[in-house]
């Protein structure tokens, strides 16, 4: 089971959370092309190895956030505030 | 019966107290044990071997091991009114009046019908029931199968009552775990403690020690019983440390999580009330000591599971931990010097030892075992080997010949002690993630590293020795505190033992056979022989992974803990691989098996969740309210009157909306109130309508999109200010709606000034519907309702007059049922004394509570859709017939793919009303959840043109309908088609058209 640093709660059980995907995707612009559109709701990433992810407190503080998780080794290598970059982030 | 004397046990040692005898009963003969005891060593006191028959041959079998590694020793335990199969008698402590019996042997242990399977074990080799039951390919033919198989097969019987025991639940967090009180576990708590640090050790034993107990060696300068009680005295001092016996850590999990069982009572005859049959520990350490021991490994030669036949190592435990002789005469096998120290204990006990067996030779032999062994005047047969075992419920004799061939000699025997090595207990290190490294020298796979803070220490990292294994606990134990952030503390020496000069194992994973119709096994649980092994290897089953699930080997209870190294060692000779590349089957948890109470914990039954209740609930139960499950909430269903069925009841209930009034708790729809400058433009973006040009005071019905263009929730959201709206969600969406709220406006468009929260636990609601709603609202409320200032979709706060005083309220205009209706909201505190006021004004115009029925007959009445049966997360708004909903002139969520091709028509399903048919005769009914077709008669497949996704009696109409998804459903209005249940074999002619079956112009809601 996760252990999972909340920004504003500090580590936390996983079962305290909801998990929300890929944190890279941003919401395209209401008049973007279809295929931006598609490939926003349909296509994601499957990397082996480190993934930005978007996770809700749902059974704390109610906020989302991002986490940089390691999909081999379920590692958690980072959180931070939804609006504040994770340490070292490419984008 | 008679209770038998406890004839093999030894007049002094081992830990069980001789003043304090208990009485089992087994087998329906009832003996006596002693306290400290487990039900194994009590059986072994008492001479008894033969514990049960194999899964497969159904040969029978004898006491093993004297551990959580035990393959054949599983008996049927009676707890209380229910019973437990397959506990290891091994592990299983004895209480006065515990009740064991033998499993998988009928009608008796010694006479078994299933027996006749080793007669023809020729005619079922690995793979059998593959091979056999899936042919011919006609999955009749295994159905025939299965039904004999499965009566054939299995262990012991599950308990048919619910477990009366409870179990619980412990979340813990450590510095350092330590796994296992053994000597190096012992010696790195110890370690680890003087840091400072705050360990926790756990043990499966009833006693710390493990290996120390009863063991003929000195640790400085104590006896390791008088080492091993000052030690732990010492530990439990410490405030700072926990000591758990009858504790077994079965799981590694992410973020250091071990998972421990904790057996509070099973030792216990009569368990007190208040105490959890087991504890579940979820405990996180910082940095864990894997001190879990090894398990011996056995020598695959004929007849080699003949009840009499144990592991060197558990001969030698039950000699020196319970006092029990396990036979009179032994022969000891071996390939190491670990059973050496078993002759001695053997020798020491007054058993006689016939020969030790070895297929090493000369300086092999120089070890500081054999040499005492030969001091002692045992007979060694250096370079010799057993080729085969008699017997037939219990070993008689062995026969042993030189390794390199040559005269056999027969020596009888009662006991056979083996010992082919010894395998770390890697488990946790390898569900750690842990790499293992095959050690030549140990033949065996040993701990390398693990990417996660644990390390293993003493036997479990292949330190078999006694002053190794207290070294490399020390250092292991010091380590893990150093990696918890604590630095040594005072001055600590590492606990010191006379080393004792081992000479090399040899490895020998099996003997060769004499003839074919001999069984060497390798599994003792599952019935795998070395010939089963070539076999698969033969068939091509090459990977380590492949070979387990064809022959089954290391499947069962026991999970391989005996057998794996052997089975992968004969499958790497067959393929002539080194067994290093050959490696080992995925390590997964639970180490030993866990009890499903013990996972569940407190979970079960009423409190597997939480139940949610609304403010008038306890009236809903005084006027006979039947409940449903509503996700977590209770709600009526309909409201009983005398000896009235729930049907009628629901009849009456929605008749009387129509013809009278109505009303119903709606408390548990999503409440969301939404506050900021910017709302309007969140609720553009959120919904499929518009809501910029909603007037304060005023509300409407909105429909939510997922990103995918398929309806998310529907609902109705008033404007109570300029900034200041509320948001209501279906009561299953209620939670989803809030999350996606949150999502959006935190991560998507932080910019948009819009708080949001949920208020449904805040606010009480009812819905009063009916012609004569407005005559009972007027009598208490102090606003005008009048259709002229409180117009259909009005919106207002007014005083509600109650018996305990004005009521602040929320008035809605808005109707779910079609009728005439008002929605009232007020603080939850109020609610009971709200919907009491209601009821009572309501009396004279012929108010009755409604329950989730009858809402759903009116909507269906009225084509009002549902989320799950109609928007069942594959339907656009168009084909629920609101298209028109989605705003031309904006964007909103979901919009952008709904231009998708195949989103429109044609070849939709769209939403449609149905009725029976007039060419039908009277009394013909919809059947439930039925497909739609052309021909009912058509020879199956028989495409579906949709299916009912509603359905209902209409006590208005008197008649049956149903709301379906129909392909191009609006264009077949006026068509006959047919509702067809191949479930309940019916079928009826149905006429399609429009989704609204009363009032379709909507006249009695605006009225």
């Amino acid at each position: 089971m996760l252990l999972i640093p909340c920004p504003w709660c500090g580590p936390r059980n996983q079962v305290e959370f909801t998990y929300g995907g890929d944190a890279t995707v941003t919401r395209p612009v209401p008049d973007a092309p279809d295929a931006v559109w598609l490939h926003y709701v349909y296509v994601r990433a499957n990397p082996a190895g480190p993934h930005d992810e978007l996770w809700l407190h749902s059974a704390g503080c109610r906020q989302w956030f991002k986490v940089r998780r390691d999909t081999r080794t379920h590692e958690i290598l980072a959180s931070a505030a939804v609006d504040a970059p994770l340490p070292g982030a490419a984008t | 019966m008679r209770k038998s004397q406890q004839s093999h046990r030894l007049p002094a040692g081992g830990i069980v107290d001789r003043e304090q005898p208990l009485v089992f009963e087994y087998d329906g003969v009832r003996h006596e044990g002693l306290v400290g005891d487990t039900l194994a060593s009590a059986l072994l006191a008492n001479g008894i071997h033969l514990v049960g028959r194999s899964f497969k041959y159904h040969r029978p079998r004898g006491i093993v091991a004297a551990g959580a590694e035990e393959p054949n020793a599983l008996v049927q335990l009676a707890r209380g009114a229910t019973t437990e199969p397959n506990v290891r008698a091994t592990t299983q402590e004895l209480y006065e009046g515990l009740v064991a019996t033998s499993q998988n042997c009928w009608p008796s242990v010694r006479f078994d019908v299933g027996a006749i399977n080793n007669a023809v074990s020729r005619l079922i080799p690995a793979g059998f029931y593959y091979k056999t039951f899936m042919w011919p390919p006609t999955p009749r033919w295994w159905l025939r199968y299965e039904h004999v198989i499965r009566h054939a097969a299995g262990l012991g019987r599950a308990a048919t009552l619910p477990d009366p025991s409870h179990y619980e639940h412990q979340y813990a967090h450590c510095d350092v775990l330590i796994v296992g009180a053994g000597p190096a576990g012992l010696a790195a708590a110890r370690a680890a403690a003087n840091s400072g640090a705050r360990v926790v050790v756990c043990d499966e034993g009833p006693w710390l020690g493990a290996s120390l107990i009863g063991a003929a060696a000195t640790i400085d300068g104590a006896s390791a019983d008088e080492w091993t009680v000052a030690t732990t005295g010492t530990l439990t001092m410490n405030p700072e440390v926990t000591l758990l016996s009858c504790t077994t850590a079965f799981g590694y999990y992410d973020g250091n999580l071990v998972g421990m069982l904790e057996r509070v009572t099973d030792h216990i005859a009569v368990p007190p009330e208040w105490v959890p049959r087991q504890r579940l520990w979820k405990l996180r350490a910082k940095a864990v000591v894997l001190a879990s021991g090894a398990f011996e490994r056995g020598v695959a030669y004929a007849n080699n599971d003949l009840p009499g036949t144990m592991l060197a190592g558990a001969v030698r435990t039950y000699i020196e931990r319970y006092a029990v002789r396990p036979g009179s005469r032994a022969v000891v096998f071996t390939n190491n010097d670990s059973a050496y120290a078993t002759a001695l204990a053997l020798h020491a006990a007054g058993v006689k030892v016939a020969a030790i067996v070895d297929p090493r030779s000369g300086s092999e032999l120089d070890g500081a075992l054999p040499l005492a062994a030969r001091e002692a005047g045992m007979p060694i047969m250096p370079q010799s080997a057993i080729v085969g075992a008699h017997g037939r419920l219990r070993v008689s004799s062995v026969d042993i010949a030189p390794v390199a061939g040559g005269a056999v000699r027969r020596e009888d025997c009662d006991l056979v002690a083996v010992s082919g090595g010894w395998n770390p207990a890697v488990h946790l290190f390898s569900q750690a993630r842990g790499r293992l490294r095959y050690d030549d020298a140990l033949a065996t796979f040993v701990p390398e590293v693990s990417p996660l803070p644990i390390t293993a220490a003493g036997a479990a990292n292949g330190r078999f020795g006694l002053a190794d294994a207290l070294a490399d606990g020390h250092v292991a134990g010091l380590a893990a505190a150093k990696q918890a952030g604590f630095s040594d503390g005072a001055r600590l020496d590492i606990p010191q033992a006379a080393p004792v000069a081992d000479g090399p194992l040899h490895p020998l994973w099996s003997v060769p056979a004499r003839a074919k119709t001999e069984k060497r096994f390798v599994d003792l649980q599952n019935d795998v022989t070395v010939a089963d092994i070539a076999l698969a290897a033969r068939e091509g089953y090459q990977s380590v992974e492949h070979l387990k699930r064809y022959t089954t080997l290391g499947m069962g209870t026991d999970q391989g803990k005996l057998s794996n190294i052997v089975g992968l060692a004969l499958l790497a000779g067959e393929l002539e691989l080194p067994i290093a590349q050959v490696g080992t089957t995925t390590f997964r948890p639970p180490y030993t098996p866990v009890t499903l109470g013990a996972v569940a914990g407190h979970e079960t039954g009423a409190d597997i969740e939480p139940t949610r209740y609304s403010a008038m609930h306890d009236w809903h139960i005084a006027h006979g309210a039947r409940l449903i499950n509503a996700g977590l909430w209770k709600r009526p269903h309909s409201y009983l009157r005398g000896s009235e069925s729930p049907d009628d009841a629901a009849n009456r209930e929605a008749k009387n909306v129509r013809t009278q009034v109505g009303i119903v708790d709606v408390s548990t729809l999503g409440k969301i109130e939404l506050q900021g400058k910017d709302v309007a433009e969140f609720l553009n973006r959120i919904y499929i309508n518009r809501w910029d040009t909603l007037a304060v005071g005023r509300c409407r019905y909105g429909v939510m999109l997922r990103d995918d263009g398929m309806v998310f929730d529907d609902g109705t959201t008033s404007r109570l200010s300029p900034t200041h709206y509320l948001m209501t969600t279906t009561t299953v969406n209620a939670v989803n709606v809030l999350q996606h709220i949150e999502r959006l406006l935190q991560v998507d468009w932080p910019e948009l000034e819009v708080f949001a929260i949920s208020v449904t636990e805040q606010w009480a609601a009812a819905a009063l519907s009916g012609p004569n709603a407005r005559s009972v609202l007027a009598k208490i409320v102090d606003i005008d309702v009048s259709n002229d200032t409180f117009p259909f979709l009005a919106v207002g706060d007014c005083q509600l007059r109650s018996a305990t005083g004005a009521i602040p309220a929320r008035l809605f205009r808005m109707s779910y049922s079609g009728e005439l209706a008002y929605e009232i909201h007020v603080p939850v505190d109020h609610g009971r004394a709200m919907w009491k006021s209601v009821i009572a004004a309501g009396a004279e115009f012929g108010i009755m509570p409604y329950g989730t029925e009858a809402m759903s007959t009116l909507r269906i009445e009225k084509g009002h859709v549902v989320i799950g049966p109609e928007a069942d997360g594959r339907t656009t708004a168009n084909d629920l017939g609101m298209g028109k909903l989605v705003n031309a002139a904006k964007w909103c969520i979901g919009k952008p793919l709904l231009a998708r091709v195949g989103l429109g028509p044609p070849d939709r399903w769209e939403l449609v009303g149905l009725t029976v048919h007039a060419s039908e005769a009277p009394a013909a009914k919809i059947p439930r959840a039925a497909k739609i077709v052309v021909d009912p008669d058509r020879a199956l497949p028989n495409p579906a043109l949709g299916h009912v996704t509603s359905w209902c009696w209409s006590p208005n109409l008197k008649a049956w309908l149903a709301l379906a998804l129909v392909a191009d459903g609006r264009a077949r209005y006026g068509e006959t088609l047919w509702a067809v249940s191949p479930l309940a074999d019916a079928k009826v002619r149905v006429a399609v058209g429009p989704p609204c079956f009363i009032d379709p112009e909507g006249e009695r809601l605006r009225g």
